[in-house]
């Protein structure tokens, strides 16, 4: 019987076009090789990556799942889950009815390196092996562009060699850096950003030497995912405050892999404060909530699960049916499937406005 | 559709600790052994549609009070590959959700070959002999 009723409904789901915000393939050191300088690569071979965390290799925390990744994921021919692209499209892209998917590389990547100057150039090889990697195989894999977020007039230089290749969606940064996002060190990445055109993607984790946590090293994975939220609430205040949208009100950031349901009431509490204590920031011209709600995109996954749905329907209300968008995280364990990620009281315009309308507006894809 | 009992697999197929995907009426459906007793569940996760047959096996792992803990039933529980979902393989039921989530199981017998090929559970595509014994589902 269930059967017979999911049926029209699940393939009524399925002619909605795809436009995916966050996957993840995956890239080895060797895959860069061609692209770094030989000074560089004999760097990495004498002394390694230094990014700012307890363990120079692995993760800091267990994850779920090896290598963070679906269990199925893991290509038959052998290789890291996503690092096989037929199989990638069988199990994935062309399974769903994709347009593009955008590609956020976490690693190796050199964002969060100690040398800085190895981190620009590890920033420049992964942008190019996602291009000749990825995107030359399969034109719906649009690129990052990764920069070396810790030092802002290099990550100026990479952004502004990008400048105009339709190839790249986003300027990609992750959440954890060495100091807030607001401060001025950062500011470059944002003008030159808005100077090219591309909205700035902020992706969950980092090793810049900051934990999830405002408060210390937590002792749990489960800890590590769910401060997410927290710390991303801290660089979100930060960016507002310190008046980066008032310098470039062209910005658009785009939050993955954060949630949202710490949207509405960090808004409040801003707007609060803001009503009492604006003469420390005159900078800003109009209410912390609606820089949050005009300058900040979404993604989907993973979204709060609310016991009461219209909770979630309230909460994607106030961030608004424009800002969302569909991210399924593939290959990794908290993959959200496109048939069954959003909540079934979405109605049809508001689910193709997640699915796709939404990320085609921001990127302006054709 | 009435229940029917299809005849999955030989005995000697799936021996303990391992599980076979099959196919019935289209549906598919793992069968795993755990020390000789066999268990049928749909494959596909009630939670997200994750492939259960391609999930690890793990245990019971339960605490009183932080820093006190006990790992039992070692193989018991088939943990989803996506998300990690955790499934008691004797009921069916979800570890963290055990009164609503739950992933549909199937009676499953042992008969003997002999037995089978008077029928009615006779599987069109394997072939039964008599002196083996067989596992069969009712789905």
């Amino acid at each position: 019987m269930n059967i017979e009723l999911r049926q029209p409904e699940i393939s009524q789901k399925t002619r909605l076009k795809v436009i995916d915000v966050d996957i993840h393939p995956k890239s080895a050191m060797e895959d860069l090789r061609p692209y770094l300088a030989k000074r560089w690569w004999d760097h990495y071979q004498t002394y390694g990556s230094r990014i700012r965390q307890g363990f120079l290799k692995g993760f800091p925390y267990p994850k779920s799942q090896p290598f963070a990744s679906r269990r199925d994921s893991w290509p038959p021919g052998g290789g890291l889950p996503a690092s096989d692209l037929n199989f990638m499209k069988q199990q994935y892209l062309d399974l769903h009815p994709i347009e593009y998917a955008i590609m956020n590389p976490l690693s190796p990547t050199g964002q969060g390196d100690q040398n800085d100057e190895f981190s620009a150039a590890m920033a420049v090889a992964a942008n190019e092996f996602q291009l000749d990697g990825w995107y030359a195989r399969d034109g719906r894999l649009l690129s990052s562009v990764v920069v070396p977020y810790e030092d802002g007039e290099a990550s100026r230089v990479e952004i502004r060699r990008r400048a105009g290749d339709k190839r790249f969606a986003h300027v990609l940064l992750k959440s954890r850096t060495n100091e807030l996002l607001g401060k001025r060190r950062y500011w470059p990445i944002y003008e030159a950003a808005v100077e090219a055109g591309l909205p700035v993607g902020i992706h969950v984790f980092g090793t810049s030497g900051r934990p999830a946590s405002n408060t210390g090293w937590p002792s749990f994975y489960i800890e590590d995912m769910t401060e997410h939220a927290s710390c991303c609430q801290a660089q979100v205040v930060s960016l507002i405050l310190e008046g980066v949208f008032e310098r470039y009100p062209e910005l658009k950031i785009v939050m993955i892999e954060a949630g949202f349901g710490w949207m509405p009431p960090l808004g409040w509490r801003m707007d609060k404060h803001w009503k009492t204590l604006k003469a420390e920031v005159p900078h800003l011209k109009r209410a912390p909530s609606e820089y949050l709600r005009g300058h900040f995109w979404v993604s989907t996954q993973p979204m709060e699960e609310a016991e009461e749905p219209d909770h979630l329907m309230d909460m994607m209300s106030w961030v608004g049916w424009d800002h969302i968008m569909f991210a399924s995280d593939y290959p990794h364990w908290d993959f959200d499937d496109p048939l069954m990620a959003l909540p079934p009281a979405l109605d049809h315009e508001r689910r193709s406005k997640v699915m796709s309308e939404n990320a085609r507006a921001l990127y302006r894809l054709d | 559709m009435a229940m029917a009992g299809h005849v999955v697999a030989s005995v000697d197929e799936i021996p303990p600790g391992t599980r076979k995907l099959v196919e019935v009426n289209g549906r598919a459906i793992v069968v795993f052994n755990l020390s000789g007793d066999f268990f049928a569940l749909n494959n596909r996760c009630p939670h997200r549609g994750g492939s259960l047959s391609d999930g690890i096996q793990t245990g019971l792992v339960q605490s009183r009070e932080p820093g006190d803990y006990c790992y039992s039933r070692p193989g018991e529980m088939v943990k989803c590959p996506w998300h990690g979902w955790e499934f008691d393989i004797r009921t069916g039921k979800s570890w963290c959700d055990p009164a609503r989530i739950r992933v549909r199981q199937y009676p499953v017998t042992v008969k003997p070959g002999t037995e089978l090929v008077e029928g009615p559970h006779v599987a069109e595509t394997f072939p039964v002999r008599v002196e083996n014994n067989y596992v069969v589902v009712e789905a």
